[in-house]
């Protein structure tokens, strides 16, 4: 490491560091920000999820995207693995379905960036106790 | 290379880490690499969480699930059920003692609902030992934009205006000293870190150096920029390994980095910081016995002034402040004195930690804006007494403090409202007591220690407090007298009064809050003969209440000293002159046939 000369040096380090334990911040306010819980059970893990949860971690970060990207037990949508669900701030939770890495770019793209429903959504059959 | 995805922080303070906490993050580095996960989690030794009660502490990110009382052997399933399928253990969540329910994520969790953490907002965040968390979290900023931007006097009044108070127990304004430090001509000055904690049952200090030795240094640096002093010295007690491991590794990162050494950021200023060690004595928290202390000389203290700002180590002007102190610094001239001085109360701005410790259920650290009331600190963060007990008395300060009763439980905490209430804000311990707790034998405690740690060089002290425990002995012993109350009065304001230190002079603050607040079990004590807890030994006897008892032998068989007769199926006698009051037969009897009188 090379001493750190000037506030301007200081300052740059700082964002090259930031990155790396920003999901640290995020995590203190995780309603204000994107939240993707992937399904990751054994059927979502055998469908390839593992692969699809990558995408999204890399892709945002890419992107520039504040989201908590998360993996959830089974959501019990087997047939449709993978599953994702995301949850913009102040919106209810929407489940996709048979998401590839095509479907996920769309998922980035037109939901989470531009917020605009697409295809493939599942609807939600069961209430959660905290109803 | 891509970030992690998840980032496993386990607490790497001295409580959990002597609950194996390095064995829990072993064990996880194995199974993540067991299962390939290298670059998909990071698991990250951090400070203090504060939550000690349940320890050691486990949080995962980004969920921020909150696992307490984790062991090694937990590893397995957090990376089998958790990292890898999403399925938090619910074994391992903390439940909520209200209604038994697991809490999932962190921000769900009472104990941390009312805090503020400034001193303490990187422990349990970023990993000590390593500089470029901190830099991440703002860190030395403060640093480089006052020693670029501001010149001394700009950040001293800045200082000034946040209304910062001394944490170590006096409350003096951090801004005025170091303006009458600043103002002393001399060749050489001083920056000295009091990191000698020596209050019973208090550890926000080492919690901090701990966890974020950083900002302790960066601050340091700041005093010296704004004093005019190149070299800073850390007073820290030789009991606090972890904290001085990590408070080296702190400082040479920095001097790496050039933050610390010569000509910082190209600007000319140059700071140095080393260590020197205590040997554990609660008077060297005292600044001018610290300053002998380090010059090699006894441990006493001194008349003021002169203060130490005028002439303090090697004769030279320096300036002491607490560690909890400087570990506010940075963050205020970060975000500004407006910001800061909008937290606490109208004299006392800010926040302040306090060690919460003693029959109460959430032991831990804790850190609060000035002003919150001690019942929401005892209750909704502390969760209450121990037990359903009673709660009788909550001592602040260590043994320079006072015993405050329920009626100040809707009392704000502040500098000014804990000394009107007959105690002080000290250095922020916090000894809660319940119902079983004997206030005369508590005022006898701390004057035990008050006893011991006394370096002896003025009279009232020395002698005035050997005079005082004497009494509180024989009040204990059921020897006392009604005279004898008076006389603590007395002699306690005359020690009070001629001390020569700060020890001597809040050394009966103990025994007077006591009689203040508990008059009435000091007269249980001289006039009957009675202690009303039960704790006084010489006081109490224990009698078998013959019809409850069914003559079931288990006190005859536990009895150490045959002290008790009687037959099977035959109510038992104790034999009080043989009866060492070991309260043995009382813990056993499952009939609760025996009595404490």
């Amino acid at each position: 490491m090379s001493k750190i000369t000037s506030l301007a040096d200081l300052k740059r380090i700082k964002e090259e560091v930031q990155s790396k334990i920003k999901l640290r911040e995020n995590s203190d306010n995780p309603e204000q920000l994107v939240q993707i819980k992937v399904g990751m059970a054994t059927c979502g893990i055998a469908s390839g999820a593992k692969e699809i949860l990558k995408y999204f971690v890399e892709e945002l970060e890419q992107q520039a995207v504040d989201a908590i990207v998360t993996q959830t037990g089974c959501m019990g949508y087997c047939y449709a693995e993978p599953t994702v669900e995301v949850i913009l701030p102040n919106s209810e939770p929407v489940v996709f379905g048979f998401v590839n890495k095509h479907k996920a770019e769309e998922i980035i793209d037109t939901y989470i960036k531009k917020g605009k429903l697409i295809d493939g959504i599942i609807p939600i059959t069961f209430k959660t106790i905290d109803e | 290379m891509a970030d992690y995805r998840m980032h496993i922080l386990i607490c790497g303070g001295t409580g959990c880490k002597a609950s194996e906490s390095n064995g829990i993050k072993e064990k996880l580095n194995y199974f993540i690499s067991e299962f390939d996960l290298e670059d998909e989690v990071q698991v990250v030794l951090t400070g203090c969480f504060g939550f000690c009660e349940k320890g050691p502490i486990v949080k995962v990110l980004p969920d921020n699930t909150f696992y307490t009382e984790v062991k090694p052997a937990d590893a397995e399933d957090i990376v089998k059920e958790h990292i890898i399928k999403g399925r938090p253990l619910k074994r391992l969540l903390y439940k909520n003692p209200k209604n038994d329910y697991a809490v999932t994520s962190a921000n769900n969790i009472d104990f941390y609902k009312k805090q503020i953490r400034i001193a303490l907002r990187n422990c349990g965040f970023i990993n000590p030992e390593n500089i470029e968390e901190y830099i991440g979290r703002d860190g030395y900023q403060a640093l480089g934009k006052c020693l670029t931007e501001f010149t001394p006097v700009e950040t001293i009044s800045e200082i000034k205006e946040s209304g910062l108070r001394g944490r170590g127990g006096g409350g003096f304004p951090t801004g005025l000293k170091w303006e009458i430090t600043r103002n002393v001509t001399a060749d050489k000055k001083y920056v000295v870190c009091n990191a000698d904690e020596g209050d019973p049952g208090a550890f926000m200090d080492r919690s901090i150096l701990e966890g974020d030795p950083h900002s302790v240094i960066e601050a340091m640096a700041i005093c010296g920029y704004c004093i005019g002093s190149d070299t800073g010295l850390v007073y820290i007690r030789a009991e606090y390994p972890l904290a001085i491991e990590r408070l080296k590794i702190a400082i040479n990162q920095a001097e790496e980095y050039g933050l610390l050494g010569d000509n910082i950021l190209g600007t000319g200023f140059s700071f140095k910081i080393e260590l020197r060690y205590g040997a554990g004595a609660f008077v060297c928290g005292e600044e001018t016995a610290l300053i002998h202390s380090m010059e090699g000389l006894r441990g006493e203290p001194t008349v003021k002034p002169p203060f130490p700002s005028v002439s303090g180590y090697m004769g030279k002007p320096t300036n002491v402040n607490n560690v909890e102190t400087f570990a506010n610094i940075p963050v205020i001239l970060n975000k500004g004195a407006g910001w800061f001085n909008k937290i606490g109360t109208e004299k006392s701005k800010g926040t302040k930690v306090f060690a919460l410790a003693g029959k109460i259920n959430n032991v831990g650290l804790i850190e609060v804006p000035m002003g919150t009331t001690l019942r929401e600190v005892i209750y909704d963060i502390g969760g209450g007494t121990k037990d359903g007990k009673e709660f009788k008395s909550v001592q602040t300060a260590g043994p320079s403090g006072g015993c405050l009763t329920k009626k100040f439980l809707d009392t704000p905490i502040d500098y000014e409202n804990l000394v009107a209430a007959g105690s002080m804000m000290g250095s922020g311990g916090m000894i809660v007591m319940d119902e079983d707790d004997c206030m005369v034998s508590i005022a006898k405690f701390y004057l035990e220690f008050t006893l011991e740690e006394s370096c002896g060089k003025c009279s009232p002290c020395r002698i005035g407090n050997k005079r005082l425990h004497e009494i509180l002995d024989k009040i204990t012993q059921g020897n006392g007298d009604l005279e004898d109350i008076e006389r603590l009065k007395v002699l306690s304001n005359v020690i009070k009064d001629t001390s020569l230190c700060g020890l001597g002079q809040s050394s009966p603050n103990p025994v007077l809050s006591t009689i203040a607040n508990f008059e009435d079990e000091y007269l249980a004590h001289v006039l009957e003969g009675k202690c009303p807890a039960g704790q006084c030994k010489s006081l109490v006897h224990y009698v078998i209440n013959e019809e409850l008892c069914n003559g079931c032998t288990l006190c005859f068989r536990n009895c150490p000293v045959g002290a008790i007769t009687g037959e099977r199926r035959v109510a038992h006698f104790i034999d009080q002159s043989l009866c060492i009051k070991c309260g043995v037969c009382f813990e056993k009897c499952k009939f609760n046939a025996i009595r404490v009188n």
